[in-house]
């Protein structure tokens, strides 16, 4: 892996208008940094912000949605402006796996065409050379090359996930964002395709951001981790870290709250919801669920700190500041 | 310890097959009738105050198995036994009181409430179609119960809300309440928290764990190993509309016998980062189970099929290695029985 | 301290009843939706009730009476006579406002009557499916293929020209159309999880479809019939044109064929024949505007404009953080 990260998000921000000209804040000043050959684990439950913060890595947040702050693709700010300096990237430079992406083919065109399409779209290669490199993806992928000219519907849920992936690594991109790409699959199904994922990382030097609700999933595949809740990353840090050392109760408690196969320790609950991203939040967005919660954290959001080399979280009990200051 | 009291539930050889229609041409053409064979000879039993788990990946037939014990889906042999009454031929007007002691719960929570009924109008409606507790007030009293046992607390709060007022959680809440205010013996879960964030998933498995303790029968239909093997009293893992492996639930999981059972269960990722298992991958997909393959169903995919598992089927056995009796593999390698 | 909604038996400190949404933010009727939603709504709304208040004040509004001559034959627009007289010297106006009665009555009834048969047929064969739903669109495949001006001319011919033959003829024509959208809906309703819930708790058919099935099927029954009116207006006007209408009623489509039948035309008396015309594609208009936006209230996907290219919107972030 080299030094400089192929992707660096800083302050981003991404707001979706809602009726009676109020504001969802569905984002929250999210950044992180991937390098090259890296799996980042983005888990969070629903409403986080997980999926809406990789959607505006690729710009394709809706009409009613508005963002700030920068996507840094190998030092170039691909969100400056929208949707244009977008769009030349998309499927070539960074590329995504979408949820349900087995329903994501056109049912009346081949596999080969569809996984085709970026190749002609970005001009990179057409007719019987794009053709070549299908069969190669298919390869890549675990499918055999002769399924090209079959039609989605006679895949498999596994087979199709496997060509989604085929299509999203077509032009060859160096950033391959992935969202909850086996939640609706088999355990069986799930292995496979996460292992596929982790031998393209490797083989291929392809950087992964993996968004999940899945904590298991992350803790075997990624190397990193961030943990969002309320728009924001409350915890990220290496993965191993995080679950031994956790500086954030959000991600203790979400550990806790995931049962272990093999162990005897009993499943906690997390008492409450999260909090409503329409209205200003004040103080920690934690507070209320948090079983550590005190004085500063209905008042004061806590500062992101740097609580090991690599490893941050945004909470008052890390803050030496806020701790020695008379309750 | 889980009271384990008399048997609710027995169910014996099941068998439930679909029809994959031919249509007009197939008919003609004289194409062999073909059914998916859902459901292939289960027997298993559920007694007051335990939890059973119906573990297995899609197309294994364990909502097939819940939806002929619950009598929406006709089975084509094999015996039901609810309290000991044989409910399998029962005609749907001799099943009507049945209906009150057997409940189901169903995996979405945001499609299992009517959008327009009010919490009450869903928790009074079993009360209506049953013609329990005549009065507007005793019905409201028998409501109000059943929001305290289901955890929503205090009743008003929740009352009058309508399903999209409330999180996903407190509307699988809603529908426990809902089956319980029939006061049923035994409930039967179809994926009950699949559809909820981890967070919220350990309450609502608690609420139906502290059910069990009151004396209720659970049979629980699943594919995750670890909410089975943590709250569970039994396993019973289903591959190809059979059950290839039983057994309480830690002895299943942290000892598996069959083959299948061992693979899945390294596959399944664990939460701590440090101790991940080298994950026995298998090769391809279940097979579709119109085509059941020969002999033993699982050999095409088995790691450790010999030459014999092309012919023969195998039963549940006490497997060699295991040190409970009541741990059962349907493998001739490791239960040759 | 936002809005929180509490999980159970660990409710928070201090947390009032509030906690869960209050009751305004309970999600808006149908109705109030569609209107909300929509302008033409609102001036389709406004122009029907307009009409229907002429028709229930006739006697009031008319100022002349409809069965005797009180003016010259095809006298133009008067202050004594805002639309003339006919080629009987009969008052346009008075005629025109008596008039809407039948048009709408007729028009609201075959509506109705178009409405129950669809609406039960489509409920029962979406339902029951098997061999009731085989057999009962058989039937309505028959009712479909049945050539419309034809059944016109035989039920006027054999059964006499009533008004109660007019609205059975609309109602026949035009029940197949929505028994088919409701089939649909019902059998999309049927595979609901809440409907398989109360089917396993023992409910009974009956039960299922009063109080499960037909509440989400109601209002798109109604969006139905409301453009089903504005065919059903036009129909009467076209059967009455054509001679098949009732000879003892006036109504819009009596008025044109009158004109017609009196050379309005060569003698410039535009204003015998614009009025009933202009009135009916008004009505015809304005129910499509309501029944269009009830539909689009009901299914907002189907609104156009998803498609368009995403242009999401880029802002400074210091602005922000300003305002913060």
């Amino acid at each position: 892996m080299s030094d400089a990260p192929v992707l660096k998000v800083e302050d981003l921000h991404v707001w979706f208008d809602l009726s009676g000209g109020r504001e969802l804040h569905a984002v929250q000043g999210v950044s992180f940094e991937l390098r090259a050959g890296e799996r980042l684990g983005l888990v969070g439950e629903s409403g986080c912000g997980k999926t809406t913060t990789i959607l505006a890595l690729m710009g394709l947040l809706p009409s009613s949605a508005s963002a700030a702050g920068r996507v840094l693709l190998d030092g170039e700010d691909i969100l400056a402006k929208g949707e244009e300096t977008v769009s030349p990237h998309r499927w070539k430079d960074i590329s995504m796996v979408f949820q349900g992406a087995m329903n994501a083919f056109n049912p009346v065109k081949t596999v080969g065409s569809q996984i085709a399409e970026p190749l002609e779209m970005h001009g990179i290669a057409s007719g019987k050379v794009a053709r070549a490199q299908v069969r190669r993806l298919l390869d890549l992928v675990g499918i055999s090359g002769d399924r090209a000219d079959r039609y989605p519907h006679e895949f498999s849920g596994g087979m199709r996930q496997r060509a989604a992936i085929a299509l999203a690594l077509a032009c060859e991109p160096k950033v391959l964002l992935a969202d909850e790409p086996t939640t609706a699959l088999d355990v069986m199904v799930q292995a496979q395709i996460l292992e596929l994922l982790t031998q393209l990382t490797r083989d291929l030097g392809l950087s992964m951001v993996l968004v999940t609700h899945d904590l298991p999933v992350v803790a075997q595949v990624c190397d990193r981790a961030a943990v969002m809740y309320a728009g924001e990353i409350a915890e990220m840090g290496d993965m191993a870290e995080i679950y031994h050392e956790p500086r954030h109760p959000y991600t203790r408690m979400l550990f806790a709250a995931t049962p272990d196969m093999l162990g005897d320790d009993s499943v906690i609950s997390i008492p409450g919801a999260p909090p409503r991203l329409d209205r200003a939040i004040v103080g920690c967005p934690f507070a209320p669920r948090c079983d550590s919660a005190f004085s500063p954290c209905a008042d004061t959001h806590p500062r992101r700190l740097e609580v090991a080399p690599g490893h941050e979280a945004m909470c008052h009990l890390n803050d030496r500041v806020t701790l020695e200051q008379p309750a | 310890m889980s009271t384990v009291g008399g048997t609710l539930l027995e169910v014996a050889d099941l068998v439930t097959r679909y029809p994959v229609p031919r249509g007009v041409i197939g008919a003609v053409a004289r194409r062999p009738k073909l059914s998916v064979h859902a459901v292939e000879g289960v027997s298993f039993s559920v007694g007051e105050g335990e939890m059973v788990a119906l573990v297995g990946e899609s197309g294994c037939g364990k909502t097939s198995t819940a939806q002929t014990v619950i009598r929406m889906v006709e089975n084509e042999s094999g015996s039901i036994k609810f309290r000991g009454r044989e409910i399998s031929s029962l005609s749907a007007r001799s099943l009507r009181p049945l209906r009150r002691e057997i409940q189901m719960i169903y995996q979405d929570p945001y499609e299992s409430l009517d959008p327009r009924f009010t919490v009450r109008d869903t928790i009074e409606e079993p009360l209506l179609v049953h013609g329990i507790a005549g009065s507007k007030p005793q019905r409201e009293a028998k409501v109000r119960e059943a929001l305290d046992r289901a955890g929503l607390t205090p009743p008003d709060l929740f009352i009058d809300r309508f399903p999209h007022e409330l999180s996903g959680g407190q509307r699988q809440r809603v529908a426990i309440a809902a089956s319980l205010v029939l006061d049923p013996k035994l409930l039967v879960a179809d994926e009950p928290v699949s559809m909820l964030d981890v967070s919220v998933r350990a309450g609502i498995l608690s609420l139906l764990d502290g059910l069990r303790r009151q004396g209720l029968g659970i049979l629980m239909i699943t594919h995750d190993l670890s909410t089975a093997a943590h709250f569970a009293d039994r396993i019973a893992v289903m591959y190809l509309g059979r059950i290839v492996e039983e057994g309480p639930a830690k002895e299943v999981v942290r000892n598996p016998q069959h083959p299948y059972t061992r693979a899945l269960i390294s596959v399944v990722p664990k939460r701590d980062p440090r101790e991940q298992t080298v994950p026995q991958i298998l090769k391809g997909e279940t097979p579709n189970p119109v085509h059941v393959p020969s002999g033993c169903r699982f050999h095409p995919r088995c790691p450790i099929a010999e030459e014999r598992c092309k012919s023969i089927d195998p039963q549940l056995h006490r497997a060699r290695e295991s040190h409970v009796a009541e741990h059962r593999a349907a493998c001739i390698v490791t239960a040759p029985g | 301290m936002s809005g929180l909604i509490t999980e159970p038996g660990l409710v928070p400190e201090g947390a009032a009843p509030e906690a869960i949404e209050p009751a305004s933010t309970r999600r808006p009727g149908f109705f109030s939706a569609t209107l909300r939603g929509e302008p033409q709504a609102v001036v389709g709304l406004a122009i029907v009730i307009a009409f229907v208040l002429i028709a229930i004040f006739a006697p009031l509004i008319a100022t002349h009476s409809v069965t005797q001559k009180t003016g010259p034959i095809y006298q133009a627009p008067s202050s004594s006579h805002w639309l003339g007289t006919d080629d009987g010297g009969v008052d346009m106006f008075s005629l025109m406002v008596y008039g809407s009665r039948v048009s709408l009555e007729v028009g609201f009834a075959g509506a109705l009557v178009a409405m129950l048969i669809g609406g039960a047929v489509g409920v029962v064969a979406g339902f029951f499916g098997g061999w009731v739903d085989i057999v009962l669109m058989r039937i309505t495949d028959i009712f479909l293929v049945i050539p419309d001006l034809p059944l016109i001319i035989v039920v006027a011919a054999v059964f006499g020209r009533t008004l109660a033959n007019i609205i059975l003829i609309i109602g026949i024509i035009y029940w197949t159309s929505t028994a088919r959208l409701i089939r649909a809906q019902v059998k999309s309703v049927r595979e609901r999880v809440y409907v398989k819930r109360a089917r396993s708790l023992g409910a009974g058919n009956g039960r299922l479809i009063r109080k499960h099935v037909l509440p989400q099927v109601a209002p798109l029954l109604i969006a139905n019939t409301v453009l089903m009116i504005a065919l059903a207006v036009f129909l009467e006007t076209y059967i009455t044109f054509l001679g098949l209408g009732d000879p003892s009623t006036v109504s819009w489509g009596k008025l044109i064929e009158n004109a017609f039948l009196g050379n309005a035309v060569l003698n410039n008396a535009w204003w015998a024949v614009v009025p009933p015309g202009l009135a009916v594609t008004v009505v015809i208009l304005a129910c499509t505007m309501v029944g269009q936006s009830m539909e689009d209230a009901l299914n907002p996907r189907l609104k156009v404009g998803h498609l368009a290219v995403r242009r999401f919107r880029m802002r400074p972030l210091q602005g922000e953080l300003d305002a913060e």
